[in-house]
């Protein structure tokens, strides 16, 4: 036992046919002198492992028709592409076998291509592995730094030109032409500054809803009566003033209204109340989040869900904010109705409606 | 058998055996499972027989004179409409209390039966009634107009191709695919569950025919692609793409970085 003790961390041969650089279970930890030395040495290659192809002709052989099977593979595969593109229906679909009913034309152009594609590929990188040189091989990297005379030669170059051109006897030409150089991206700057667009003013905060316009349907235009709209209706609605509106998708993104009726009673804040008519309230369908159209309205809980990041407001509490990351709570539209009995909105929005802008406040 | 053993250990092994596993499950549930009994086969479309297979089926949650329970809504006004869409989809009678009905494709009552809960519970208040066939079939309808009909009204719960999409707390919009143009007529006009009433003066008879067409079109079309992957949209694809795309990628980096042997 006592010729394994190796204290001084030296690793010695274990005799049990293991090789002379194993090491016995038994041993353990072996405690080195602490410290990082001054140098590693180079540990150089790892020996080299040679492959069934460098050893066995039989095994060359065997790799090499398989290449030629992958590249036959890949040949095949455009054959039956081409075959495919002209016989194939492009209209016909039919059943495919874990996929359901597809367009044959476009599966089989989709496989046969990744049979062209992958056969390739993975005959040259098979054939790289197996068949090409693999001895290992080192090529030290030279200094970069250039020599003495080199760098010496530049710097004369330089000073040499800069007497020759007078650059230091005339400080007008020097300055000018530092002021030529500093300037010109100004030219380039300006347009893409410009080409932003015309400032916003007040369009943000504005929608098209204004006192008296009727509340249409989306996309019929036609006026809502009050008495249409019963308890557990959604009515997806724009301003009728749209007709006339020059930009019709601009001014539509701003201006869509969701207009439910609730139980009066199941409406909490008089504000809302207030803004309604008989429990029908209107709410800005943009989503104060980023503006998607908050559309989703569950009418036995009165939660209304924006489809795009799941921010949900309650309708019974002035649509506010119960879940996820909107801020704000919807804008209400109050509404009213007028002497033929359809509904009007009976002042625009009190504030800009959809996500927030640099300009908008906190209000 | 000794191949056999000497496989045990292999990394597949364990995956191999919990799929002879399931497959095992699976069949021996189907085979052992118990079946359906067959619903009362009595045929009558009077408002007396309704009222009987009311008190059979539907009295347990919705109460003894259909005027609700803790388990289930009062039903005077929902009109034959509601009656004709819950238990014509296999929806009613629900199999147990849960936060949404689930359409079931085994409907258990003959169309006489679910007409007679229909009369019944249409004699105890005026409610939507069921649809005139005209407008239910979608024939003759403008499959463009009825498409921006439900884009507007409909695509921001049901998915613009009618692929359905989740709500809050387990609820969900169902996909309306080779749904029956009479169903989907009076899902909108009795509004079930969470969803919003859509009444005649909201969108005419007329333009829910267009929606019915524009319904019926999607199912006819053809998938021009491969697997369709639920029509979700980015997210049932993406993780596709994760799971395959990049698991073969990994794969393929694997390969190209180990030394042939």
């Amino acid at each position: 036992m006592s010729e394994h003790d190796t204290p001084h961390g030296e690793v010695v041969g274990t005799g049990d046919g293991y090789g002379s650089t194993a090491v016995r279970l038994d041993q353990g930890h072996v405690e080195g002198t602490g410290g990082l030395p001054a140098r590693f040495e180079d540990p150089g290659l790892p020996p080299h492992v040679a492959r069934m192809a460098d050893l066995d002709e039989k095994g060359a052989k065997r790799a090499e028709k398989q290449v030629a099977a992958l590249f036959g593979l890949s040949s095949l595969g455009t054959i039956l592409f081409i075959v495919a593109y002209f016989a194939i229906d492009p209209e016909k679909s039919g059943f495919i076998p874990g996929i359901g009913n597809a367009s044959i034309y476009n599966v089989v152009l989709g496989i046969t291509m990744a049979l062209a594609l992958l056969g390739c590929g993975v005959g040259a990188v098979h054939w790289a592995k197996t068949l090409m040189p693999d001895s290992e091989s080192v090529e030290y990297r030279h200094t970069q730094r250039a020599s003495d005379e080199d760098r010496q030669r530049v710097v004369t170059n330089l000073m040499d030109g800069g007497e020759k051109a007078q650059l230091g006897r005339r400080p007008l030409i020097k300055f000018s032409l530092a002021g030529a150089l500093a300037l010109p991206p100004l030219a380039i700057l300006l347009p893409l500054v410009g080409g932003l667009g015309p400032l916003p003013k007040d369009q943000l905060s504005t929608t098209m809803w204004k006192k008296g316009d009727r509340l249409v349907r989306d996309p019929e235009r036609t006026p809502i009566r009050a008495d249409q709209v019963t308890i557990g209706s959604v009515f997806h609605v724009l301003p009728e003033s749209i007709k006339d509106s020059e930009h019709v998708l601009e001014d539509k993104a701003k201006a869509a209204v969701l207009l439910m009726r609730l139980n009066p009673e199941d409406i909490k804040p008089q504000k809302e109340r207030d803004w309604g008519h008989e429990g029908i309230v209107a709410y800005s369908k943009i989503c104060t989040h980023v503006g998607c159209p908050v559309g989703l309205y569950e009418q036995q809980t009165h939660h209304l869900l924006c489809p795009c990041h799941q921010s949900t407001f309650d309708v019974t509490q002035d649509c506010k904010v119960i879940f996820g990351p909107a801020k704000r709570p919807l804008p209400q539209l109050k509404i009213t109705v007028d002497s033929e009995g359809y509904l009007v909105a009976d002042a625009p929005f009190r504030e800009a409606v959809g996500p927030s802008f640099w300009e908008r406040g906190s209000a | 058998m000794n191949a056999l053993a000497a496989r045990r250990r292999h990394p597949a092994a364990i995956a191999l055996l919990l799929l002879l596993g399931l497959i095992l499950t699976g069949v021996a549930y189907s085979t052992f499972a118990p079946k359906q009994a067959d619903a009362a086969t009595a045929a009558a479309s009077s408002v007396e027989e309704g009222k009987k297979l009311f008190l059979a089926n539907c009295a347990t949650c919705h109460g003894l004179q259909a005027q609700g329970t803790k388990a289930g809504p009062a039903l005077p006004g929902v009109g034959a409409a509601a009656v004709d869409f819950q238990m014509g989809t296999g929806r009613m009678p629900m199999a147990a209390p849960n936060v949404q009905a689930p359409r079931a494709d085994e409907v258990r009552f003959t169309q006489e039966q679910i007409s007679a809960v229909a009369a019944y519970i249409a004699s105890l208040a005026p409610g939507p009634a069921v649809p005139d066939a005209e407008y239910t079939t979608g024939e003759g309808g403008d499959v463009a107009l009825g498409a921006e009909l439900f884009r507007v009204n409909c695509a921001m719960c049901h998915n613009f191709a009618g692929s359905g999409g989740a709500l809050t707390r387990g609820k969900y919009a169902p996909a309306l695919r080779d749904i029956e143009g009479k169903h989907i007529y009076e899902a909108m006009v009795t509004g079930p569950q969470s969803m919003p009433v859509f009444n005649d003066d909201n969108i005419s008879p007329e333009a829910k025919n267009d929606i019915v067409a524009y319904l019926h079109e999607v199912d006819k079309q053809e998938n021009v692609g491969g697997m369709a992957l639920g029509n979700l949209g980015p997210v049932s694809e993406g993780l596709f793409v994760w799971i395959f795309g990049l698991g073969i990628m990994v794969g393929f980096a694997v390969w190209l970085g180990r030394k042939a042997a």
